[in-house]
C-alpha cells in the first residue's frame, strides 16, 4: 500500500470500487436463475466489470505506458467481439474453451510478471508471494494449454478420440512432481529463476498432456474444470497482487466450473477422476466384443414416409437430441418438424440429458438459437416418467445417453449411467448416420428392439424430409 | 504481518466459495451454457491484474508480452461478454415471438 495520506484515499475509493464490482458479479450470476432475468443479470455484470477496469484506470501509468494499454485492450476487444459475433452456436463449446484459455494464460503471466518484478532485488522472495504467485502461474498454464487442447478436439482440427500411450499416467505424475518441486525451491528461494521457468514448463505441457486422452463425449466434464482452473488461477493473482475483486471473482468462477464439473460426472455416473485418467472411449478396449444385447440382432430401417405417419397421428411425440444434431446443424429444421406436427395437434417435447452434447447445457443453446420456447425443453428427471405415455419418442444423433444396457446390463461400461428411457415409448424413431458404435463404442440394443425403426442418413436431411412429408399428410 | 493478510485474504475466498456454489445451484440446467459463458467473462477480471502489471514505466514482462497479456485478458472480457449475451437473447418463453415467415418459406 502507498504511504501517501492522498495515495491511502485513492487506494481507499479503488478498494470501494471494487466491493462494488464483487457485488455486481454475484447479483449478475444470481439473476441467472431465470431465464426471463438472465440478461439483465448479463448486464449487471458487464456494469461490475467496467467499475473495476474504470477504478483501475485511476493508478495506471497513462505517460509512460498508455500504448502498451490502447493497443492490448484494442486488439483484444476487436478480435474478442468479431469472434464472439461470427461463431456458430454449433461451435460454442470451443469458443467458450478459446475464451477460458485466454483467461487462464492472463493469470499465469500476471503471476509471472509480480513475481519476476521482485527478483532482481537480492531481497529474498516473501513466502506468501513466492506460493501464490508460481501456483498460479501453474493452474494458469495447464488452463492455457489444457484449453487449447480442448478447442483443437472440438474443432476437429484433431482426432476428438481419447490418445493414449503406454506410461501417460507416470508422465504426467513426473510434470506435475516438477511443477510442486519448482514452487517449493522458489518458496525456499533456491534457484529461484530456473525452479519457476521449470515449474511454468511443466505445467505448459502438462495442460496439453492432462487433456489429451480425454475423449469428445467427455468434454462437457473437462470444459467445466477447465473454467474453475481459471477460476482459481484469477483467485490466486488476487492473492498475488492483493486484489480483493479478483480474489472474489475468481472464486465465483472457480465454485461455479466446480459445481458443474461434479453435476457432469453424476450424470454420467462416473467419478470425476475415471473422467480425467480413465480414457473413457479409447478404440482399443471393447471388452469381448458386444456387450450384454440382449436384442435379436435385427435392425429395422425404416422409411421417411413411415415415419411421418407414425409422427403426425401420435398424440405426443418426444425429442432426444444429441451431438449429433449439433454435428448435423439440424437444429433449425427439428424446429420446423416441431411446428409442423403441433399444427396437427400433436404435443411435442424435448428430453435433454444432462451431458449431451460438448458442454452444459449445450442443447439447450442450440434449441434455443432455433426459436425453441424453453419451457418445451425437460430435464431427465422430469421427462423420464412421461416416456411410457409417449406414443413416438425421436432420437436425433443421441447414443449412449439413450441406451438401456446402462440400466439392464452390469457388464456394460456405461452400467449405472442414468439415461433417457426411450425405449418404454410405443415407438422409437432412431435418425442415425450409419450403424457405426456411439462415441463410447459401445453397441446399442436399443436398435435391436422390436418397437425401435432406424431412419438413416444426415439428420438434417432426414428432418427436412420428414417436414416436407409431414406437411404432405 | 503477512500471514494475516494472507489470513484475511483467505477469509474472503472462502465466503466468496460459498456464496458462489449457493448462487450457481439456483441455476438451471437450461441456463448452464450461458451460465459457463458468463463465469468465463467474469475471470476476465484478470484484466484488472494484467494492467496493473503491464501498464506501467518499465513492466516486468517487457513490452511485447505486457501487451500479450492485456491482449489476452482483454478478449476474455470482450469475447465473453459478448458471446454470452448472444447466447441469452435465444432464450424466449412459449409465444412471445412466433418467428414470422418461418412457415413454408424456407427451403
Amino acid at each position: 500500500m502507498p504511504a501517501g495520506a492522498a495515495e491511502s484515499t485513492t487506494q481507499l475509493g479503488i478498494d470501494f470500487a471494487y466491493l462494488v464490482t464483487g457485488v455486481c458479479f454475484i447479483m449478475g450470476l444470481r439473476y441467472m436463475n431465470t431465464p426471463k432475468t438472465a440478461r439483465l443479470g448479463n448486464t449487471i455484470s458487464i456494469l461490475g466489470m467496467a467499475i473495476a477496469l474504470a477504478a483501475t484506470g485511476i493508478v495506471l501509468d497513462w505517460p509512460a505506458a498508455w500504448w502498451i494499454l490502447s493497443i492490448g485492450v484494442g486488439a483484444g476487444a476487436a478480435v474478442g467481439i468479431y469472434a464472439a459475433r461470427a461463431v456458430k452456436m454449433t461451435a460454442m463449446p470451443q469458443m467458450v474453451a478459446i475464451f477460458n484459455g485466454c483467461g487462464g494464460g492472463a493469470a499465469a503471466m500476471v503471476a509471472s510478471a509480480e513475481l519476476l518484478k521482485l527478483h532482481p532485488g537480492t531481497a529474498a522472495i516473501p513466502a506468501d508471494l513466492a506460493i501464490t504467485s508460481v501456483l498460479t502461474a501453474i493452474i494458469g498454464s495447464i488452463s492455457f494449454t489444457g484449453s487449447i487442447i480442448a478447442f483443437l478436439k472440438l474443432q476437429e482440427v484433431m482426432t476428438g478420440r481419447p490418445i493414449t500411450y503406454p506410461g501417460q499416467q507416470v508422465v504426467n505424475g513426473l510434470l506435475a512432481l516438477i511443477a510442486i518441486g519448482g514452487l517449493v525451491m522458489v518458496t525456499l528461494n533456491i534457484d529461484t529463476l530456473p525452479a519457476f521457468f521449470a515449474a511454468l514448463a511443466a505445467s505448459l505441457v502438462l495442460g496439453v498432456l492432462f487433456v489429451l486422452p480425454i475423449g469428445g463425449a467427455d468434454m462437457p466434464v473437462v470444459i467445466s474444470l477447465l473454467n474453475s482452473f481459471t477460476g482459481l488461477a484469477a483467485a490466486l493473482t488476487g492473492f498475488a497482487l492483493g486484489n480483493n475483486v479478483l480474489i472474489i471473482s475468481g472464486a465465483l468462477v472457480g465454485a461455479s466450473g466446480t459445481l458443474l464439473t461434479l453435476m457432469m460426472g453424476k450424470a454420467m455416473n462416473r467419478s470425476v477422476a475415471n473422467v480425467l485418467f480413465g480414457a473413457f472411449g479409447a478404440v482399443k478396449k471393447v471388452e469381448g466384443g458386444p456387450v450384454g444385447s440382449s436384442g435379436s440382432g435385427v435392425v429395422r430401417e425404416s422409411s421417411v414416409d413411415d415415419v411421418a405417419t407414425m409422427l403426425a397421428y401420435a398424440r405426443q411425440v418426444i425429442i432426444v437430441p444429441g451431438y449429433g444434431m449439433a454435428v448435423a446443424q439440424a437444429q433449425h429444421s427439428v424446429r420446423e418438424l416441431a411446428d409442423q406436427l403441433e399444427k396437427k395437434g400433436v404435443e411435442v417435447k424435448y428430453a435433454i440429458h444432462p451431458v449431451a452434447g460438448r458442454m452444459p447445457g449445450h442443447m439447450n443453446v442450440l434449441l434455443a438459437e432455433a426459436n425453441v420456447p424453453y419451457p418445451a425443453l425437460f430435464d431427465m428427471d422430469d421427462i423420464n416418467p412421461e416416456f411410457p405415455r409417449t406414443d413416438v419418442a425421436l432420437v436425433i444423433g443421441a447414443n449412449d445417453v439413450t441406451n438401456p444396457d446402462a440400466r439392464s446390463s452390469p457388464a456394460s461400461p456405461i452400467y449405472g449411467m442414468p439415461i433417457l428411457d426411450v425405449d418404454k415409448a410405443t415407438q422409437v424413431v432412431v435418425l442415425k448416420r450409419s450403424m457405426k458404435p456411439g462415441f463410447a463404442g459401445i453397441d446399442n440394443p436399443l436398435y435391436e428392439l422390436p418397437n425401435t425403426s432406424m431412419l438413416f442418413g444426415d439428420a438434417k436431411s432426414s428432418i427436412d424430409k420428414l417436414v416436407s412429408a409431414v406437411k404432405s399428410l | 504481518m503477512n500471514a494475516f493478510h494472507l489470513l484475511s485474504e483467505l477469509t474472503v475466498f472462502v465466503l466468496a466459495v460459498f456464496v458462489g456454489l449457493e448462487v450457481i445451484s439456483k441455476v438451471p440446467a437450461t441456463l448452464h451454457t450461458p451460465l459457463m459463458s458468463a463465469t468465463n467473462a467474469i475471470h476476465g477480471i484478470v484484466l484488472v491484474g494484467a494492467l496493473l502489471v503491464a501498464v506501467v514505466a518499465t513492466p516486468a514482462l517487457g513490452p511485447v508480452l505486457s501487451i500479450l497479456v492485456v491482449f489476452l485478458a482483454s478478449l476474455n472480457v470482450f469475447g465473453g461478454y459478448v458471446v454470452t449475451g448472444r447466447m441469452l437473447s435465444m432464450f424466449k418463453p412459449r409465444q412471445t415471438a412466433p418467428p414470422a415467415a418461418t412457415d413454408g418459406s424456407k427451403k
